[in-house]
């Protein structure tokens, strides 16, 4: 049997996101160096253009299986159905895109197929044999090499860290029964809030951030307004969400939320290590702020050493202009 | 209802991360270990669960698998109010290592629920709690905002990337929390240190499990490259650098 990489392709209901691309040109490289093809597991009614997109991206064989049922997801059910997937293609890997239902179901599905399971990957293995990866460690402090000593290896693709690559193959589609009936979910769901309209931090490719600098909740609309004209998440340090200034959402750092986006923007943020630990995987940081001494611009690669409720404007009105050309 | 909080030993979040000479394991000089934070929230949380009339919970207990030297943190669970604690006496290679370990105690001593934050700030396996969940064929729920019981019911908050739902949970399960979900970490009184000491640490020997991965070499991040300053009333250049030379706008 030809060694398979399999992945779970999660779609939002509206397309695949770009984790997902990142992943399916993850796995097509991995089964290059290891020699096989990616085969996706997608759960729900995607249309065929979406599903096309996956093929575009180095996956060979889709298969296609209803949502568990359930009155909302159940990381129960879907460990077993990827599980099931994974010894129907006799997978030598398994591969998730790193986000919250990864999380829930991987090192469930792990735990079943008595595969080693290592999450935040960054690259390709460094050896097959043994197979030896990279992985960050102490929130983004430092990185580590993992070795995998079983057969069947589950791992999970820290974001930004592996290009979309478009690689056309021929993709067959087929529907999947999985061997095993899935588990029933045991709880209740007794009330739904949705959240519309804005732009998850842990999506979002600019992310704008404040921290103490800011000095008061009054002073966001600045902060919004460069927000707005980058379509940019927005984001604080933890005194300002301790101060009750911004919701925790927010918060990023070592005991918030890690993020990884193209670009961060980090206004009146000093850059204590602990917030560092939350967005040092960033491509490129700015630094705005008045303190020439703050540790954050040891870190940042573009710097403004100035007041920012002057530099913020200008920058907004820059953006704009920029936008509109 | 009993609960059972498990919690990591991690070095205090303002540690430098440094390793030993050989880059394959943690250089410990000088570093103060705490608590890991979500599951000090996670106990927090439970502590707060308990002191509400009718909750029915009976019995908050901590968990840890760590050697001997972890015990003082151990000790500040127990002073800030949890009731006995358990050590198993091992250091786990990996996350499924931790989590048979904590499988075994939790089938001899049924507990109804088991917290756990969703990350620990030492190598961030995020999976401790899922793995004890398929270990234990319980139920498990992660991206937890809020968590209550009330009359020994269940009810938790879970947010996913698009909406927030209530769920009424059944026992025994196992829930994985994130920030937001408990107030100030608390601060052990003098009172509580000393009613600490007669609390209960139960020391386990380990159960026979081999690790299915380990560490075999670490590494520091590289240094960034030098910071390049703008000119405050020249913002548009910060504009054009970030178009055309960082090529992120």
């Amino acid at each position: 049997m030809i060694m398979s990489v399999l992945i779970y392709a999660h779609h939002d209901g509206e397309k695949f996101p770009k984790p997902v691309l990142e992943l399916a040109s993850y796995a097509y490289a991995l089964a290059r160096q290891t020699g096989g093809t990616v085969i996706a597991i997608v759960t729900g009614n995607p249309r065929e253009s979406d599903l096309e997109k996956l093929g575009q991206h180095g996956v060979s064989k889709i298969w296609v299986t209803p949502e568990p049922a359930g009155p909302s997801f159940d990381n129960r059910a879907y460990a077993a159905l990827v599980a099931s997937a994974a010894e129907a293609c006799g997978a030598s890997f398994v591969l998730f895109a790193d986000n919250a239902i990864s999380r829930a179901v991987a090192p469930r599905m792990a735990v079943r197929l008595k595969a080693g399971y290592v999450s935040g990957v960054a690259g390709l293995p460094l050896h097959t044999d043994p197979f030896t990866v990279k992985r960050s460690v102490f929130t983004g402090k430092a990185s580590a090499y993992a070795e995998i000593l079983t057969p069947v290896k589950v791992l999970i693709l820290a974001r930004n860290t592996w290009q979309t690559i478009e690689n056309p193959v021929t993709c067959l589609i087929e529907k999947f029964t999985p061997a095993v009936s899935l588990p029933a979910p045991d709880f209740e769901v007794v009330k739904v809030m949705e959240q519309t309209g804005t732009i998850r931090l842990q999506d979002a490719e600019v992310v704008v951030s404040g921290g103490r600098g800011m000095k008061s909740a009054d002073n966001w609309k600045v902060l919004e307004d460069l927000a707005g004209a980058l379509g940019a998440a927005l984001a604080c340090s933890r005194p300002v969400a301790d101060e009750g200034w911004r919701p925790h959402q927010e918060h990023v750092g070592q005991t918030g939320k890690v993020i990884a986006p193209n670009l961060y923007i980090a206004c009146g943020i000093s850059g204590a290590i602990q917030h560092i630990g939350g967005i040092s995987s960033s491509r490129v940081i700015v630094a705005i702020n008045k303190d020439p001494e703050a540790p954050i611009f040891q870190f940042a690669r573009y710097a403004i050493i100035g007041d920012l409720f002057q530099v913020l404007p200008a920058l907004t009105q820059a953006v704009k202009k920029l936008k509109s050309e | 209802m009993k609960i059972l909080v498990c919690i990591s030993v991690v070095p205090d979040t303002t540690t430098h991360i440094r390793f030993t000479d050989k880059m394959d394991a943690l250089d410990t000089n000088g570093i103060q270990w705490i608590i890991n934070p979500w599951d000090e929230l996670a106990l927090t949380r439970a502590l707060e669960i308990r002191e509400h009339p009718g909750s029915g919970v009976t019995q908050i207990s901590v968990i840890h698998i760590g050697m001997k030297d972890t015990e003082p943190v151990i000790q500040k669970a127990l002073a800030v109010g949890a009731d006995s604690a358990y050590r198993v006496n091992h250091a786990p290679a990996d996350s499924l290592e931790a989590a048979s370990q904590i499988a075994e105690v939790v089938r001899k001593e049924p507990f109804d629920l088991v917290i756990t934050g969703h990350d620990s700030a030492d190598y961030n396996g995020s999976a401790v709690g899922e793995m004890l969940a398929e270990l234990l064929g319980w139920a498990s729920f992660s991206s937890i905002s809020s968590l209550s019981v009330v009359d020994s019911v269940i009810t938790l908050e879970r947010e996913s990337d698009i909406r927030s739902e209530t769920i009424i949970a059944k026992a025994p399960c196992v829930v994985t929390i994130q920030k937001g979900i408990a107030k100030d970490p608390r601060i052990p009184s003098l009172r509580g240190i000393m009613t600490a000491r007669s609390k209960q640490l139960t020391l386990v020997e380990p159960v026979k499990c081999a690790p299915l991965t380990h560490f075999v070499r670490f590494e520091n991040p590289a240094p960034r490259s030098q910071c390049r300053m703008v000119d405050p009333s020249h913002v548009e250049e910060l504009v054009n650098l970030l178009r055309n030379e960082a090529n992120v706008l």
